[in-house]
C-alpha cells in the first residue's frame, strides 16, 4: 500500500490529499495535515475523491460512430480519422470552422498543449472553457 | 476576470486563503461559500470565532448567512445599486481612505461625480435592502483595518457582470483596501484548475500569461518559439461557439473534458450546434451527455493517472502526483494532443509534463519560476513567480497595480435581460450544492454522494407553495420561454416569496434546459442566476 501526495481535482480550493494505492487501484484519500489549504481537513467530495476512478462506467476505449452507433474501436483508428476530419475542415475554413473547448479540470500542461495545438497546428484562436459558467 | 483587469490590472486572487482568517470583516457577495469553496468558508468562520465581523450581501439565506453578523437579503440582479449606496454612504461619512485615492489610483473623480448624482431612497427601493442596513455594512467595510470582499460567480453571471466586479473593485480602492496582507479583492474560482486553464491561454484572446494574440510582440515571440505562424485575430468565445447553432460558423469541434450540453445556458440551442457539426471529437473519462453525441470519443486517463500541475483561486501552483497508471487502454489528454498534432504534420516532442512546464515557464513571464523539481519539494508556488530564485507572491498589488495606477470605473445599475412577468411569474436562480461537482459527471458516480443527495430539489417559499397549493416532495413543472423540467419541491424560506432555486448537477432535470443565454459583453458570461418561469404542480 502507498499514499501518493496529490492536489484534489474538485473545487478552486485546492486541497492537498492523500490517494491510497493498494494493488493499482485507488481505495481512499485522506487530507494532508501540514498542507496550507487542507491542514488535515477535506470536504464531503474530497473524503470520497477516489469513488469515480474506477468506475464501471469509465470509458477505457476509443469509441467512433459507424452506421449511427459509436462502436470500439483502435487508437490509430480513432486518431487518424480524427486528424483526417480537423485537417480537412480546419483546411477549408482557414481554421474558422474549428471550435476546440479547453477543460478547468485538466491540467496546465494539457491546457498549455492544447491552445498550442489549435493556435500552431488547426490555426484558430477558437479556444475555451468553461471559466465563466 | 476582465472587470478585474481593467480596474486593478490583474483578474486573480489578491490574498491567499489562509489570510482570510485573520480579516477584521469579511464582506460575501454572491457566493455560497460553505457549498462551493469549503475550506474558504471555514477560514471565514474560523475568523467569526476570532471576533470578526462576516458580511453576506444574497438573495438567499445561506448557511453562510446564517452566520453573518448582517445579512442583506438584496433583490438579484441589483448588485451594482447596492455597492454604490455603500460608497455613497462612505463618501457621505467622509470614511473613503483619501491617501489611497490620491496615491495609487485614478479616475475617481468620474465615480464621485456619479455616487453624487445618486439617490439613496431610491437605490434602497430598488435593491430591497434597508438603508440602515446598507449604512451599517458600508460602516463596517471602510472602518475596519483590514476587510476582504469574497465573490464569486453570483457576480459575474449577470450581464452587466463586469461592471458589478468593477464596483467591487471601486468600494475596496475607495477604502483602500488592496494593498496589504489580510485585506482585498478575492474572486473564488469554480473549478479546481479554471485559474490555470486561463492563464495557460485556453482563451479565445490571449496566449498563455494574458498576452494578447492581437499584440505584435507577443505573437512574433510565440511565432519564433513556436517556428509557426500564428493567427491574430482573436478567437470566438465559448457560448459564441456552442451557441452558434446550425447554420453558425462551427463545422468541427474538439472538446476535452468538458460537458457544454449540460453546463451551457438554453441547452437545446447548443444540441442544436452540436448536433449539426460535420465532426465532433470528445476527450472524457466518461460517457457524458456531450461525448453521446461525438463522432470519435477519446478514453481519458483521470487525474489519478497522470502527473501534471493545477493552479488553484490563490494562484498556487501545485503538483499533480500519479497513483496508478492509466486504467484499461485510457491515455492522458497530453498524449493524445500530441498524437494528433503528429498527425497533422507538428511533432510536439515532450520528454515528461515537467519538460512541457519549461516551455510555459520560458512563454509566460508570471510562471517565469515555475519548475516541477521546485515544486515536489514545497506546498506549491504562487503567481507571479519572476525566476527560478523567487518565492512566489501570495498577496498581489503591494505598493502598485499590475496595471500601474488602480482606475475607478463607475456603473449603473442595468436590470436583468429577463425579469418575471404574468405569464412567467417567478424568478430562477440556480448555483451548486456540498455533495456534488458541476455536471454531475463525477461525484453522480460515487453511491454515498449520492445517498445524501440524489436529485435536484426546488426551493420555493412558503407563501408561494400555499398559493400553489404545493407540499414538500410534490413534483412539479417548471418552464421558461426556452424549455421544461420536472423537478421535486423543498418549501423554505430561504428563498424569498417569488424567488425559487435549485442546483444544475443532475442530468435527469437538466435546469440549463430553461436559462437563458443573454451574457455579459465584455466577460461573456451568462445570466445564469436570473431567468423567469412558472411552475404547475403535476
Amino acid at each position: 500500500m502507498r499514499h501518493v501526495l496529490t492536489t484534489c481535482v474538485y473545487c478552486g480550493c485546492g486541497c492537498g490529499v492523500y490517494l491510497r494505492e493498494e494493488n493499482g487501484r485507488v481505495t481512499g484519500a485522506s487530507p494532508s495535515r501540514n498542507h496550507p489549504v487542507s491542514r488535515g481537513n477535506l470536504c464531503v467530495k474530497g473524503w470520497h475523491l477516489h469513488d469515480f476512478i474506477h468506475s464501471p462506467k469509465r470509458l477505457t476505449t476509443p469509441l467512433m460512430r459507424k452506421n449511427g452507433e459509436l462502436v470500439p474501436v483502435s487508437w490509430d483508428a480513432a486518431l487518424d480519422y480524427t486528424a483526417q476530419e480537423l485537417g480537412r475542415i480546419g483546411a477549408s475554413t482557414n481554421g474558422q470552422g474549428i471550435g476546440v473547448l479547453s477543460s478547468a479540470k485538466c491540467t496546465n500542461e494539457e491546457n498549455f498543449l492544447l491552445q498550442k495545438f489549435s493556435r500552431a497546428v488547426l490555426k484558430t484562436n477558437n479556444i475555451d472553457h468553461c471559466a465563466r459558467l | 476576470m476582465a472587470g478585474l483587469a481593467t480596474t486593478f490590472g490583474s483578474g486573480a486572487m489578491t490574498n491567499a486563503i489562509n489570510e482570510i482568517e485573520d480579516a477584521e470583516v469579511i464582506l460575501v457577495i454572491g457566493s455560497n461559500t460553505t457549498e462551493a469553496h469549503p475550506q474558504v468558508a471555514r477560514r471565514m468562520l474560523n475568523a467569526v470565532d476570532k471576533g470578526a465581523k462576516l458580511i453576506v450581501i444574497d438573495p438567499r439565506r445561506t448557511r453562510l448567512a446564517e452566520c453573518a453578523t448582517l445579512h442583506l437579503a438584496l433583490a438579484p440582479g441589483t448588485d451594482i445599486p447596492l455597492l454604490n449606496a455603500m460608497m455613497r454612504v462612505i463618501l457621505d461619512e467622509s470614511l473613503a481612505d483619501q491617501l489611497f485615492i490620491d496615491m495609487r489610483t485614478e479616475n475617481f473623480a468620474a465615480l464621485r461625480a456619479m455616487l453624487y448624482r445618486l439617490d439613496l431612497a431610491e437605490l434602497e427601493a430598488v435593491t430591497g435592502v434597508l438603508l440602515e442596513d446598507i449604512r451599517r455594512a458600508a460602516q463596517l467595510y471602510a472602518r475596519a483595518r483590514r476587510s476582504v470582499v469574497c465573490y464569486c460567480l453570483g457576480i459575474t453571471q449577470h450581464i452587466c457582470g463586469t461592471a458589478n466586479v468593477q464596483s467591487i473593485a471601486n468600494l475596496a480602492m475607495l477604502t483602500g483596501h488592496v494593498e496589504k496582507q489580510f485585506t482585498g479583492v478575492d474572486p473564488l474560482r469554480g473549478q479546481n484548475n479554471v485559474q490555470g486553464a486561463c492563464d495557460m491561454g485556453a482563451l479565445p484572446n490571449v496566449f498563455p500569461g494574458y498576452q494578447a494574440v492581437d499584440n505584435r510582440d507577443y505573437r512574433e515571440k510565440f511565432e519564433r518559439v513556436w517556428q509557426t505562424r500564428l493567427p491574430a485575430a482573436p478567437g470566438l468565445s465559448l457560448l459564441d461557439m456552442t451557441h452558434s447553432g446550425a447554420c453558425g460558423p462551427m463545422r468541427a469541434m474538439f472538446i476535452m473534458g468538458e460537458n457544454p450540453l449540460r453546463s451551457d445556458p438554453s441547452l437545446d440551442r447548443v444540441e442544436e450546434t452540436l448536433t449539426s457539426l460535420a465532426f465532433l471529437a470528445v476527450s472524457d473519462i466518461f460517457l457524458t451527455e456531450t461525448a453521446a453525441h461525438a463522432h470519435v470519443v477519446f478514453p481519458a486517463a483521470s487525474f489519478a493517472e497522470k502527473t501534471g500541475t493545477f493552479t488553484n483561486t490563490e494562484r498556487r501552483v501545485q503538483l499533480v502526483r500519479q497513483a496508478i497508471p492509466p486504467i484499461g487502454d485510457c491515455r492522458t489528454d497530453a498524449d493524445i494532443i500530441i498524437a494528433l498534432s503528429g498527425r497533422l504534420g507538428y511533432a510536439m516532442a515532450y520528454e515528461s509534463t515537467a519538460e512541457i512546464m519549461e516551455e510555459i515557464a520560458l512563454l509566460a513571464p508570471i510562471y517565469a519560476g515555475i519548475r516541477h523539481d521546485r515544486l515536489r519539494h514545497s506546498w506549491g508556488l504562487q503567481w507571479p513567480c519572476w525566476n527560478t530564485a523567487h518565492p512566489g507572491t501570495p498577496f498581489l498589488h503591494k505598493y502598485y497595480f499590475t496595471r500601474g495606477k488602480g482606475h475607478f470605473v463607475p456603473n449603473d445599475h442595468l436590470p436583468p435581460a429577463e425579469l418575471p412577468c404574468q405569464d412567467f411569474p417567478f424568478l430562477l436562480n440556480s448555483g451548486r450544492i456540498y455533495h456534488h461537482y458541476h455536471t454531475g459527471s463525477m461525484t453522480r458516480q460515487s453511491a454515498l454522494l449520492n445517498r445524501e443527495c440524489g436529485e435536484a430539489l426546488l426551493m420555493i417559499h412558503p407563501a408561494d407553495a400555499a398559493r400553489l397549493k404545493v407540499r414538500g416532495g410534490d413534483r412539479l413543472c417548471m418552464a421558461s420561454r426556452r424549455g421544461a423540467v420536472e423537478i421535486k419541491a423543498e418549501i423554505t424560506d430561504q428563498v424569498a416569496a417569488g424567488s425559487v432555486y435549485t442546483n444544475f448537477h443532475f442530468g435527469e432535470t437538466p435546469i440549463n434546459r430553461l436559462t437563458i443565454a443573454a451574457q455579459d459583453p465584455v466577460a461573456q458570461c451568462p445570466e445564469f442566476k436570473v431567468c423567469a418561469v412558472r411552475l404547475e404542480k403535476l
